[in-house]
């Protein structure tokens, strides 16, 4: 992007990280509204789903997904949170960090459809650590993933089979999701990189 | 900067909470059909035990293997040590294999401290002479935390052999660092000599303290490091100071029976307190693998540890 273009950032009234909102709470509540309904389309009703959030946010997502299906088809779904962290290819290259919660449902996921749910898709090495930690845990039929917002610059070869958003950015910028469950509010930030 | 854990007193509340609730996340490893994670693949850790020690050696064994590391065995009995090699050397040989990790079981207090001079990887102390063995404090909070949902506020009282334990030394200094109350119960032959500043309180009266604990833990009398008679016969010391039913009786409905192991039934602990269901004897061994795996996580895990906070100069 030439300098010549139109700044996207404003100055934040608090400091000096620009940011701007990319999604608004009733943006990200009709996404998960629409992701629910292509998750039940997909999987047919969702009657052997299993989802399963990645901490710390994914997890909330999940939480939402699976109220929603019930709220379309009448039956609950299976939800849980897979902490990745273990398998992580990048932990040699930061000091040991604390875990998060795995938690699956009593169901468990041998030969059912789970659809891991992430906030935020970037190079994809969160979703390979996840299929890695979902091979230990037992052997699902398939596995789909689901994601708030992806926002490209994938390191391997990776796609989600449900997007909330699709954002171009460049890799200086951050995204972030605040969930109100999290973070007191619903919103994906676009940070201006340093 | 180099982190090793040779004290308990090298651990903040922060690092003690940390590694606590890394234990928490790591529990379920052992209920699942794959019981290993591939986080520390490629890294070697070194047990080196100069003392005999089954437990602990297969602890810390389980604990590395779960999470992947390649284990080396390493105990003096017949080994070159017996040949008469050094520590020095022997750490030296150890710093060529290229361990990441040492850990040390030793019967001189301060081996692994001066070890930790001579290599470049993390040390974990096992246990030093009578000195301290902190991950086995470590394994004691968390078995407390699991059963009583909280150390701080709590009431333990440690029974025994102080004079001689590392466990005892270890515990008070952690359980402190939690925010517990540590009550100390011995003959006065069997109490050091500074117990008086040591952060806890100091009785000789075990029926007094019994009614006020939530958790009594007990300590087995070293015979093998006692050569002078601390008290008249085993069969006196066993009646005012060992834990048999009355004396269960007497504790809160809630309290826990604790035992480190190996433990002398009819000593200083009767058997059918040792087998009763608020012991926790049988559950503080599953729950010392998760511990030392957490440990073990937490220093070798990343770039650099997460915990302890021993800086080691004069390289």
């Amino acid at each position: 992007m030439s300098a010549a273009s139109v700044p996207p950032h404003r100055p934040s009234p608090d400091g000096d990280v620009s940011h701007k909102s990319v999604l608004e709470a009733p943006d990200i509540r009709r996404a998960l509204t629409r992701i629910a309904h292509e998750i039940l389309e997909r999987t047919k009703g969702g009657r052997d789903i299993v989802l399963l959030g990645i901490p710390t946010r994914g997890v909330t997502l999940a939480q939402r997904l699976a109220r929603r299906i019930e709220e379309v088809e009448g039956h609950a779904v299976p939800q849980g949170s897979l902490d990745v962290t273990m398998y992580r290819d990048d932990l040699r290259m930061r000091p040991a960090r604390a875990l998060g919660r795995t938690e699956l449902p009593p169901e468990g996921v041998d030969d059912r459809v789970v659809v891991l749910i992430d906030d935020v898709l970037y190079s994809g090495r969160t979703v390979r650590a996840a299929l890695d930690a979902l091979n230990d845990l037992g052997r699902p039929r398939a596995v789909q993933l689901a994601t708030l917002v992806d926002r490209g610059h994938r390191e391997l070869p990776i796609r989600a089979d449900y997007v909330g958003k699709n954002l171009p950015t460049s890799a200086k910028e951050t995204v972030r999701v605040l969930v109100e469950e999290v973070d007191g509010r619903d919103a994906v930030l676009l940070e201006a990189g340093t | 900067m180099k982190h090793h854990l040779i004290s308990a007193a090298d651990l903040t509340r922060d690092d003690a909470l940390l590694i606590l609730d890394t234990a928490e996340e790591l529990a379920s490893v052992a209920d699942r059909p794959i019981k290993k994670l591939p986080t520390l693949r490629g890294r070697t850790v070194v047990n080196l035990f100069f003392e005999d020690s089954t437990r602990t050696r297969i602890s810390f064994e389980a604990a590395a293997k779960r999470l992947s590391a390649d284990v080396i065995n390493f105990s003096a009995k017949g080994s070159s040590v017996s040949k008469g090699e050094s520590l020095k050397d022997t750490a030296l040989t150890l710093e060529a294999m290229g361990a990441d990790g040492v850990v040390i079981r030793h019967g001189a207090s301060g081996a692994p401290r001066r070890l930790a001079n001579w290599v470049h990887g993390s040390v974990v102390n096992a246990g030093d002479g009578t000195h301290e063995h902190p991950t086995q404090a470590l394994l004691d909070a968390y078995t407390m935390r699991r059963r009583l949902g909280d150390v701080e506020g709590r009431r333990v009282t440690i029974v025994g052999d102080i004079l001689h334990s590392r466990v005892a030394r270890s515990n008070v200094l952690l359980l402190t660092t939690l925010g517990a109350e540590v009550t100390l119960v011995a003959p006065p032959t069997l109490f050091p000599v500074a117990v008086g500043t040591w952060p806890c309180e100091v009785s000789y009266d075990f029926d007094a303290v019994l009614p006020k604990s939530d958790v009594v833990m007990m300590l087995r009398v070293q015979q093998e490091r006692m050569n002078a008679a601390y008290f008249p016969t085993v069969r006196e010391y066993s009646r005012r100071y060992g834990l048999d039913a009355p004396r269960m009786g007497m504790m809160p409905q809630h309290a826990l029976v604790m035992h480190p192991g190996p433990m002398n039934r009819g000593v200083e602990i009767a058997a059918e307190v040792a087998d009763s269901p608020r012991s926790t004897i049988v559950e503080q061994v599953a729950n010392g693998v998760t511990v030392r795996m957490a440990v073990l996580y937490l220093l070798l895990g990343g770039s650099e540890p997460a915990i302890g906070t021993t800086r080691m100069d004069g390289e």
